[in-house]
């Protein structure tokens, strides 16, 4: 599913990010990318997102080389994935339904598919009901599962989060992995960077640690 | 690749053509209205944009309404190319009528017209205002004039002016003159100005480019976090920038309705002195206002410039909208 052949990012004033970092995700599997602060984490999900490219060597999406993907090419390769940020990157003046849909309004999907997709995705996560309320009236756990119940309106075959639980105390951060974990039981590739080190090794996921850029263990 | 995902999409959204179609009119539907809705929630900021552009716009199109009145001035005198014979004041107005079967012989004439001391003397109380004073005079000062105009194939101005000149030789005529001349002068002094109208459209054209260029700017920044989302949910260029030319469309098309009010009402404003000048003039002119056509074309071209300028931005800008 997903494939890092020999990838290497520098950037030019800041020195490599990531050193010859090969590893292999296959279909279905769910993986923590931990290691200190700066040391990769975000830029190896960047890549994967195409918000950044590698300096060096292949990424593999789905046997698709994102090196030979073109600029108008980008939106489709997002398409498939399901993009989860530390701080939600929620539209605050948007309702929870419109910050839910926008993934199948920018793919073109008809009213009522739209409609009962969001409906369907906020029962996973558990905020039916809430589709009328604006973001910053709910706490910041159910914020986060809007980001969720978006990343996954998509059906993605790859969940990408960003320190998801970067802002939620212990209780918070074991709902929000556990969830994540109901994605990958129904088939959903998962890979989540993490720093809770403590919960992820509660988890018994494969853990991918990173160090100044270089994959150390997986 | 690019086929791969599109397939992949029309499979996931499991809809046919025809409803691809429907949320895709829902698209443009949707951001059509959406950007009048923000337009409308942002009065104070819209009304301000659309104000300069309307005035920009209606400055151009008020000076066009003006050249074309003009030619419709100069356009109604244009066949008057004639000569006016002045003939001395002791020819009668029956040796006046014998000249004029002589001159209606000369095969480079066309019409000619005799306007004996009296119908003269009648139409200057009618329309110079005189009338009174005219009263007062005991022997009519007026003289007989015939009017010549030369046949329509005697287009260039030599041939003309050599006909006036033989006329002129003629030992009844006091002088002869040419009518031509002075409409030549205006009209010349019409094209300078068509011109200059011209350079001065393109100018506030691209004012009203410029204008929309730069809300569209301030839009753009103060919706970049909506912007960087949809592009990593997967929203196309064309996704992205759809309700911001909607936008310049509205700008363009609210400040072209605003601009025809105004040029139509300052018309309105200067009717009653136009119709007083018009009826020293015989009552030949009236002001034209913007016709159905007139207003169908100045409305598209101001939507077209206002889309014009959002998409010169947006080329520009949204490119530098880059999530990281």
């Amino acid at each position: 599913m997903l494939k890092f052949d020999h990838v290497s990012k520098r950037y030019p004033d800041a020195g490599d990010a990531l050193l010859d970092v090969s590893f292999h995700l296959k279909s279905g599997e769910m993986a923590f990318l931990t290691g200190h602060s700066g040391a990769g984490k975000s830029t190896l999900l960047k890549l994967i997102a195409m918000m950044e490219l590698s300096s060096r060597g292949n990424i593999l999406l789905d046997g698709q080389n994102l090196n030979k993907v073109t600029e108008k090419q980008i939106p489709y390769i997002r398409r498939k994935l399901g993009l989860i940020f530390q701080d939600n990157k929620l539209l605050q003046d948007r309702t929870v339904f419109d910050n839910v849909a926008l993934p199948l309004v920018v793919s073109g999907y008809s009213y009522q598919e739209i409609g009962r997709r969001v409906r369907a995705a906020l029962d996973k996560v558990g905020l039916l009901g809430k589709e009328k309320k604006y973001p910053l009236t709910l706490s910041g756990g159910e914020q986060q599962r809007v980001g969720i119940a978006r990343a996954v309106i998509n059906k993605p075959r790859l969940i990408l989060a960003d320190e998801p639980t970067g802002n939620l105390d212990p209780v918070l951060s074991a709902e929000v992995m556990h969830l994540l974990e109901q994605f990958q039981k129904v088939g959903v590739t998962v890979l989540i960077a993490s720093h809770d080190v403590e919960l992820l090794t509660q988890m018994g996921h494969r853990i991918l640690t990173l160090d100044h850029g270089q994959l150390k263990a997986s | 690749m690019m086929k791969h995902t599109t397939r992949q999409t029309k499979n996931t959204t499991g809809s046919n053509f025809s409803e691809q179609m429907l949320a895709y009119l829902h698209i443009h539907a949707h951001a059509l209205f959406s950007s009048l809705g923000r337009i409308i929630r942002n009065a104070f900021t819209s009304i301000m944009t659309i104000t300069v552009m309307a005035i920009a716009i209606s400055l151009a199109s008020g000076f066009y309404l003006f050249i074309a009145n003009m030619q419709q001035l100069t356009g109604s005198i244009e066949s008057t190319n004639q000569i006016s014979l002045f003939l001395k004041s002791h020819v009668s107005d029956h040796s006046g009528k014998k000249l004029v079967d002589k001159i209606k012989q000369n095969a480079k004439v066309g019409e000619v017209i005799l306007i004996t001391k009296e119908q003269a003397l009648k139409e200057f109380k009618a329309y110079s205002g005189f009338g009174d004073a005219l009263d007062v005079l005991e022997k009519n000062p007026l003289p007989t004039v015939i009017q010549v105009l030369p046949k329509s194939s005697l287009d260039n101005i030599q041939a003309v002016e050599s006909l006036m000149m033989a006329f002129n030789q003629l030992p009844q005529v006091d002088f002869a003159q040419l009518d031509m001349q002075w409409i030549q002068r205006l009209q010349s002094i019409m094209q300078i100005m068509q011109r200059g109208v011209f350079v001065l459209t393109l100018l506030l054209g691209f004012a009203v480019i410029v204008i929309t260029g730069n809300s569209i700017r301030l839009e753009l920044q103060n919706r970049q976090d909506e912007v960087l989302v949809a592009k990593l949910v997967g929203a196309t260029h064309s996704f992205i920038q759809r309700p911001f030319l909607y936008t310049g469309f509205w700008l363009g098309l609210l400040s072209g309705m605003i601009a025809w009010l105004l040029v139509t009402v300052i018309l309105l404003v200067l009717q009653g002195p136009i119709e007083k000048l018009s009826i020293l003039y015989d009552g030949s002119f009236d002001i034209s206002y913007f016709g159905f056509f007139d207003v169908i074309s100045l409305l598209s071209l101001s939507s077209f410039l206002g889309v014009l300028g959002a998409w010169i931005v947006l080329h520009y800008q949204l490119q530098k909208i880059k999530p990281n």
